[in-house]
Order: C-alpha cells, then structure tokens, then sequence
C-alpha cells in the first residue's frame, strides 16, 4: 500500500515542480501608439537646391510632416511634439540613443535622410523600435522633387504595414463630386485629389450634372452617372488622358455604377418603364449582361473583391433592404432584416464587411456588418450621410454628410467624413468647395 | 419449554416493530423545496480587478500601521518578562520575588482584560462601515492566528503548499498591468490563429532578465507577417510595463512565467 502512494507521490511531483504559470493576455488597449516622426536630416546643398526648384525652406521637414500629419490623421498614432526631441536628426538618423526617445515615451521612431542626387529626390528612412532598441526597417526612395509628397505618403504606408500588420492608404486619391452654389441650383464637377486633401483638380467643367463616380482598380479609369440628352447615363473617364466616353447603348436610364475587383467588367443599375435591374458590360467586347430580372428596382450593386458575389438593395420585400448573389445572379439572399431601410451596400476590400446606409426613425447612419447580415454596427448617426466607400485596406470608411438649411433656405453644406472601423477616429476631410460621393482609389504604388 | 417460546416471541415482535418504527421510509417528511433563486454567471475577473485590489492594500496598510502604533502604547504586558531574574538574588528576594511572580501567573485575568482592552480599544477605533475591506482581512489574519495555535499549520503555509499558480486577484493585478501597455495593432485578421506565447525569466522586484518567444521559428516565416507585428506589440508591452505587478511572496512560484497573446476577442469586436 505504501509503495503505491509512493509510486504516485512520484508521478505527481515532478508535474508540480515544473508546472510553468501561463497567463492569458486577452485584452490590450486601443489607444495611438507613441510614435517620434524626427525631421529628416539634409545637407545644406541639398536644402538649397530643393529651395529653388520645390520653394521650400527645408524639404526634410516638409516630408516629415505629411508623415506625421498621416499617422495623427489614422487615429492609430500619436506622434509627439517636436519640441520635447533630444537629440539631432542627423545623428538620430545614424544611432538613436534610445534612452532619450524612451524618456520622452516613444515607443517608435522615424529618422531619416533627404539628398539631391543627379536632379532627384532621394529619400532613406529608418523605423526604429525603440523599447526593444533596435531597427525594424530601412528604405530608401529617388523620385523627381515634385513627388516629394507623395513619398511622404508612401513611408506613412509602410511604418504603418509594419507596425499594425495591415497595408496602409495614405498613398492613394479620392474621387468625389464638388458642389457650388445655392442648393437649389448648384453646379457639380468631378475633382480629384490626395487622400488628404492636398492637389485638388477638377476633372469636369460642371456643364453637365456628375454622380456616384467610382475608381476603378487599376486607377487609370474612373466610371460615374452624368447625363446625356437629358437622361442619366453612365460614364467612364480616363484620368490620364481626359478622355470619356457613354458605357453601353441602353434606351433608358443607367446609374449606380461600380466596377469588377478585376476592373474588366461595369456593374450598374439600367431601368425602364420604372423597374430596374442590375447589368454588366464588359469593357472589353462590350458585351452586355442581365444579372436580375424581378418586378422589383434593383440598384447599387457592389461585387465582392473575390468577384464571386453581388450585394444590392432591392424592395422586392416591400421596402428597401440589402440582398447578396452569385455573381450570375442565382441563389438572391436577403441578409438584412433590422428595422428601417437599408442602402447603398458595399463590398469590403477584405471581404469581411458591407458598409451600408440605414435610414430609421428619420435619422441616418452608416454601418457594416458580417457578409450574412450579422453584427450589424452602426458607426455614425446624422441628419442626413450616405455613399460610404472604403479605403484599399478595409479599415477607414469615407461618406458625405449634409447639413440642415434654415428656414430659409442657409446655411445647407455636404462635406466628405472619414470613420474608421471602430466608430471612434470620425473626421471631417478638408476639400476647398462642398463635396459629396467620395470614392477611394487603391494604392497607387501597387 | 414455553415460556421460552413466548419470551422468544415477545422479543422478536418488539424488534421487528422497532424496526418498523425506525425504518427511513415509513417516517418520510414531505421534501420542503427551497425556493429557487436565479444565479448570475458573472466573470469573476472582471470583479477582482486592480484598482480595488490596490484600494485594499492601501487600507490594510493603513490599519497595520495603526495596529503598531497601539501595540507601542499598550506594551505594559511586556514587563512580565523583565521581571524574570536574569542573576540568582539572595535567598530572602528570591523568594519573594517567586511569589510576585507567581501572583502575576496565578493572576491572568489582569493579563487578558488588558489585552482584552486593547483589542476593544482597537475595535472602536477601527470599526469603519467604509473599510469593511480591511476588517474582512483582520478577521482572516485572526483565524488564521487560531488555527495557527490549534493546527500549527497558517493560511500563508497552506498557499504555498497548495495553490500551484498565482491567486486570481494576483493575476488579476498582472492582467490588468499588461493590458494598460499592450497596444494591439489593429490591422490583424480576427479569424487567423495568432497567439504569441512569451516564456519570462523574473527577477523577485518583478523586472525581466530574459523573454523569449516560444514559436520565434515563426517570426521569420514568409507569409507570417501578422505574428511578427503581434509578438513585437507583446514583446513592447513587457517591456514597457516592467517591472511587472507579481506577488511579493512566493518567487519560486513565479520566477518563470508564461504569457499568452491573444488579440482575436479584442479585434472581433
């Protein structure tokens, strides 16, 4: 009997003995990491020769801040004052002495270098863990002087991929419509610019009225509705040549365009005799193709970024709500069923979500939910918003909001909103007139 | 011969009826059911977290410290002891002062009022409906002072005997540290199996002489980008937080530790 407790007592031991204590860290904060954006160091031929081409002071400085402007803009980072720096940035960008950044609370930081090599821009950074007080990626990029912006947007992409995991949308354009005028007259052109509010243009003269224009993946096309002999019609203009031309010959009305993930195919609405239905052209043979065929108006279609499915609103069911298919059109599922109307779907670029615009009780909000209609999340509640577009990486939703007007008829404005999937980094995005019907490219270095 | 027979009888029919009388289920009671009373399933974590159990610590310091205050002004009882002769006096004094200490040995009752007056005095004075924290965890101390006298065996030794990890509130008081420096990257898929897995080496003061990561092979993967990004966060985390909260006592216990990074319930939403 003795020898059998013993035998256990011994089996049992050595477990105890070694037992090591896990602890399961399951929650963190959410709060913008501590990032130190140290201007990058220039040598002064290098400073000079910038100043007469670019009319910067310092270039260095001015590429530093559309990164650090960046990062604040995510909501994911917090870059810190200037002022409380230690040490130089030339001497930074060669060993950071990482004792100051950690006193100062910085737990990464960005130096690095501006030369003027044979009439170009060549720029090194370096992104430096500074807790762990080691370097976790260096690059370096030449470029003509005038994209000098640009390669601030593109750093910000990749101490973003590299710290949050996800790729980044600083380096991309947004497409939207600018508004001018009283609101019962107002004139409506197409405008273009960076995604944070920098080189704006005009891509139309504002003759005729311009809707719901969409980037296409490969950023050269941009497909929106405009009207033509007094009917909408969908449209597609090349960004780079200004060329544009009709989508299809349809003897009705075309609208709520959208292209194919694969940018080969225009996926919109044509309706007739007061029903409508969703089409695809494809852009190369121009063959036209009826995916929904129901008594019911069918509109603002949007493909899944694997192509393989269609989400859309319809009112077969009575009133308004969100349906997805197969990309032929079979297998139609009705996948939301809340109270109030649901619009204006779409696809997000990781496949997970569908942003969409839910009108209840007078109010509108924008929210996403799981591609089956589940974990409905309402992001934001206004007056009136609508037509959210989402940016490349699935993580930052863009839409319009519009303000009431007075009695008489004051005070009305429509400006661009961004919010991100957390419902708690709402922004408004600066553009020099009104704007409404944002769309965002993809990343333009891809 | 029948005089036995009845005797016989008469016994058997009295134990047989005893038996009768006695059995469970003849003298079955209707069953009085408890009313039923709904229970809560709450995460108990979410009740123990640090901010109370600082609060406490707080308040059973202030009380410890208030306890010696008064031990230091009711010492008197020590002067039993002084009064035991260090040297062997004349024969006369020796004997008298046996006696007085015999009367004070014969006498406790002068000795427990005293200390009776003391606990009274510190009750009146301790007695806070605010710090029923602190009283709670006297009265533990105090039981465990008893038992102590009765089993030889305290609560502390019985803790460190037993519990083979730290206690909730202790990993509470952990968790809760790590959670204020663990910012989570946000871009991580939710569906993906991204726990990170830190084995820590600890000093006693609770800072780190050694972390590793125990799937490191990973980091390095292609493909494996988003558990690179996590386990730098967690990595970051431990080191921003150092040194960590862990129990004063029992550093055996917890010279090794083991930290699992799971950021799927916070990035699901």
């Amino acid at each position: 009997m003795l020898l059998r407790y013993f035998f256990i007592l011994i089996v049992l031991l050595p477990l105890k003995a070694f037992a090591l204590i896990e602890v399961d860290i399951t929650r963190g904060n959410l709060n913008p990491l501590p990032v130190a954006v140290s201007p990058l160091s220039i040598d002064e031929e290098s400073r000079e020769s910038f100043k007469k081409i670019l009319k910067k002071e310092n270039i260095g400085s001015e590429i530093a801040i559309v990164v650090e402007n960046n990062l604040k803009q995510s909501g994911l980072f917090n870059p810190l004052n200037k002022d409380a720096f230690l040490q130089k940035p030339d001497i930074a960008n060669l060993k950071p002495r990482f004792e100051d950044w950690n006193l100062i609370k910085a737990q990464a930081l960005i130096t690095g270098k501006v030369t003027f090599v044979d009439k170009k821009l060549r720029v090194e950074f370096r992104l430096w863990d500074v807790l762990a007080g080691k370097e976790m990626m260096a690059l370096a990029f030449t470029t003509v002087p005038s994209n000098w912006r640009r390669v601030g947007h593109i750093i910000t992409d990749k101490v973003y991929e590299r710290l949050t995991g996800e790729t980044g949308y600083f380096d991309t354009r947004i497409i939207y419509v600018a508004e001018e005028g009283l609101k019962t007259n107002r004139i409506k052109k197409l405008a273009i610019m960076d995604q944070d509010g920098f080189n704006n243009k005009f891509l139309t003269l504002g003759n005729e009225l311009v809707l719901t224009p969409r980037f296409s993946p490969t950023n050269q096309m941009v497909t929106y509705l405009s009207y033509f002999k007094n009917l909408p019609r969908v449209y597609l203009l090349d960004i780079e040549t200004g060329m544009q031309e009709v989508v299809g010959d349809f003897p009705g009305m075309t609208f709520a365009p959208r292209f194919s993930p694969d940018g080969k195919k225009i996926i919109m609405s044509f309706a007739k005799d007061g029903n409508s239905d969703i089409y695809t052209m494809d852009l190369e043979n121009r063959i036209v193709e009826r995916i929904t065929n129901h008594p019911s108006i069918d509109t603002s279609p949007s493909f899944s970024p694997d192509g393989k499915f269609i989400t859309f609103n319809s009112d077969r069911s009575g009133y308004q709500q969100i349906y997805v298919m197969n990309s032929n059109g079979k297998n139609v599922k009705r996948i939301t069923f809340g109270n109030g109307l649901y619009g204006t779907p779409v696809w997000s670029p990781r496949g997970d979500l569908i942003a969409f615009t839910k009108l209840h009780k007078g109010k509108f909000y924008i929210g996403v939910m799981r591609t089956d209609g589940t974990g409905e999340r309402l992001l934001t509640e206004n007056f009136y918003q609508e037509a959210p577009s989402w940016s490349p990486n699935g993580r930052v939703l863009i839409f319009y909001r519009e303000t009431k007007t007075n009695s008489k008829g004051e005070g009305f404005s429509a400006k661009l909103w961004s919010i991100d999937l957390t419902g708690y980094n709402e922004k408004m995005v600066e553009t020099m007139t009104d704007a409404s019907d944002p769309s965002w490219s993809s990343l333009l270095n891809n | 011969m029948n005089r036995n027979i009845v005797i016989s009888f008469g016994l058997h029919t009295m134990l047989v009826i005893i038996t009768a009388m006695s059995l469970p289920f003849l003298a079955k009671k209707p069953i009085n059911l408890p009313p039923i009373v709904s229970v809560e399933l709450i995460q108990i974590t979410d009740k123990t977290n640090i901010p109370f159990a600082l609060k406490a610590k707080k308040i059973i310091e202030e009380i410890k410290e208030k306890e010696k205050k008064l031990v230091s002004e009711q010492a008197p009882p020590k002067m039993v002891k002084k009064e035991k002769p260090d040297s062997i006096p004349p024969p006369n004094e020796k004997i008298k002062k046996i006696e007085k200490i015999k009367d004070k040995k014969q006498n406790p009752e002068k000795i427990e009022t005293e200390i009776k007056q003391v606990s009274e005095f510190e009750k009146k004075n301790l007695f806070d409906p605010n710090n029923v924290a602190a009283l709670i965890d006297k009265s533990k101390i105090e039981s465990a002072k008893t038992t102590k006298k009765l089993d030889k065996i305290t609560q502390d030794q019985d803790k460190n005997i037993d519990s083979p990890g730290l206690s909730l509130s202790e990993e509470d008081a952990l968790k809760a540290q790590i959670f204020g420096c663990w910012s989570i990257p946000l871009g991580l898929p939710y569906n993906e199996n991204l726990l990170v897995r830190i084995k820590l080496q600890l000093k006693p003061d609770g800072s780190i002489i050694r972390s590793e990561i125990l799937d490191h092979a990973r980091m390095n993967k292609p493909g494996q980008g988003f558990y690179k990004v996590l386990a730098e966060s967690a990595l970051r985390a431990i080191k921003l937080c150092q040194p960590l909260r862990v129990p004063s006592k029992g550093y055996e216990k917890w010279k090794e530790l083991q930290l699992n990074f799971d950021a799927r319930e916070m990035l699901e939403g």
